[in-house]
């Protein structure tokens, strides 16, 4: 028969669980919210930025002497996967699943004799491939959200991946970050950085622009004056771009950590609920069995005298 | 939109600063400042650090400082990415001054082409901007 004493320690343990729990979701959501709210703030810029580089690439497609950033270094043999995960856990699934998309994807590029280097964007994602691919892990950046997720942040990793490309580390250049659906629906996406694909930025995003571009529709085919030159201005716009597109995954991941933090603290929240409930009814009826326990003895004792 | 006004916009990587239908807006082009009015050809040029005006009527009514960028234009209206905007009356000049001494320090410190490249740009910046407080 379990003890009455270890039974309340046990219940109250689990109280106390439910509480941290449940301050913890609040907490998730509170910053599910302002995470929603950065990314939906910085979502102008992104979809200026592709409008005027899909004019820009247009012109300069075709053209020789591209630059690398969009028509790639002419190889695809070193590739680097830029990892986007949280710095800490309890948030379900979400580090593993996109670790997961990682391992993947490394295993078939390693698979088809192509090199693979990691680049790590928060703690949990390095500590989960340090296991398999202690090696190709050329750098970890933690603590990027703190304390509050900026273009500058992104814009210096953007500048190093820029500086490591033009110094021939890696020909190829993939981002794998989480989307954010809703508080329990994140879907891990790949996103090819370098060389830069314009045609797969122009989804979702550009359709609810739509509208407020139609005027200018026709002036699309009408050729821009470009100061200093096309060159000049892509060189200068795909750097920017590039930390735009790191700096967009990284808002997306930081709204779909929280959401999935939330969501599993709902959960923890709930089964604690559920447990305390198992365990009360457990204890009320070892408490009646020891007081039914003790009333036989009584009365088998006064019968006895 | 307003007969004659063009549709101005200012945007930072964090979000929209500035969105509004203004008669012209002047804006510093890495090859000298330019003027948009409405039904301007179309254009795109990048920006070196300096200060946006919008004018109406014959005033000045928002002087805006960005540290570089681009600029698109159509007849339209007018964009601006920058990455870092301020109004020109809210430039802190002591902050200012230690950001130029700071990026002074570090091209002295500077080991790579690229650290001196930042730090470079750094001082561009912020004497573009102690001189857009004038």
């Amino acid at each position: 028969m379990p003890n009455l004493k270890d039974l309340k320690v046990r219940i109250d343990s689990v109280k106390s669980t439910r509480k941290i729990t449940s301050a913890m979701k609040m907490v998730a959501a509170a910053k599910l919210r302002r995470a929603q709210e950065q990314a939906e703030a910085s979502r102008p810029y992104a979809q200026r930025m592709d409008r005027m580089l899909g004019s820009l690439a247009a012109a300069a497609a075709g053209q020789a002497g591209a630059p690398k950033l969009l028509a790639g270094s002419g190889s695809d043999e070193t590739h680097l996967i830029l990892v986007a995960t949280a710095d800490r856990g309890l948030c379900g699934g979400f580090n593993t699943s996109i670790v997961r998309e990682a391992r993947r994807l490394a295993r078939k590029l390693l698979d088809d004799g192509k090199t693979v280097k990691f680049f790590c964007i928060g703690r949990k994602g390095r500590d989960q491939l340090r296991r398999d691919f202690s090696g190709m892990i050329v750098d970890t950046i933690e603590d990027v959200a703190k304390p509050k997720l900026s273009f500058d942040k992104a814009s210096s990793i953007g500048e190093r991946i820029v500086a490591m490309f033009e110094a021939g580390e890696f020909d190829v250049c993939t981002l794998i970050y989480a989307e954010f659906r809703s508080a329990i629906s994140q879907i891990v996406t790949p996103q090819q950085l370098i060389p830069f694909a314009i045609a797969e930025s122009d989804n979702g995003d550009e359709e609810a622009d739509k509208a407020d571009d139609k005027p200018d529709e026709g002036l699309n085919g009408a050729t821009y004056e470009y100061e200093p030159g096309e060159e000049e201005i892509l060189t200068a716009l795909l750097p920017t771009n590039l930390s735009i597109q790191i700096f967009k995954g990284l808002l997306e991941n930081a709204a779909s950590e929280h959401g999935a933090r939330m969501t599993a603290m709902d959960n923890a929240t709930r089964n604690a609920g559920d447990m305390i409930n198992n365990l009360t009814l457990i204890y009320n009826r070892t408490r009646q069995a020891a007081i039914t326990g003790e009333l036989i003895e009584i009365i088998s004792a006064k019968e006895a005298m | 939109m307003a007969e004659g006004k063009i549709a101005f916009e200012l945007v930072s990587p964090e979000r929209l600063l500035l969105s509004q239908d203004v008669e012209m807006v002047v804006v510093p082009g890495e090859e000298g400042d330019f003027g948009v009015l409405t039904r301007h050809s179309p254009m795109i040029s990048t920006l070196r650090p300096g200060v946006i005006q919008v004018h109406e009527g014959s005033a000045v009514t928002d002087s805006i400082f960005v540290a570089g960028g681009f600029a698109e234009v159509t007849p339209a209206r007018c964009t601006v990415l920058a990455e870092e905007a301020v109004a020109v009356g809210d430039i802190d000049r002591a902050a200012t001054e230690q950001r130029l001494s700071d990026a002074r320090d570090d091209l002295l410190d500077a080991k790579t082409d690229l650290e001196k490249a930042a730090a470079e740009r750094q001082i561009a910046v912020s004497e573009a901007m102690l001189k857009a407080a004038g």
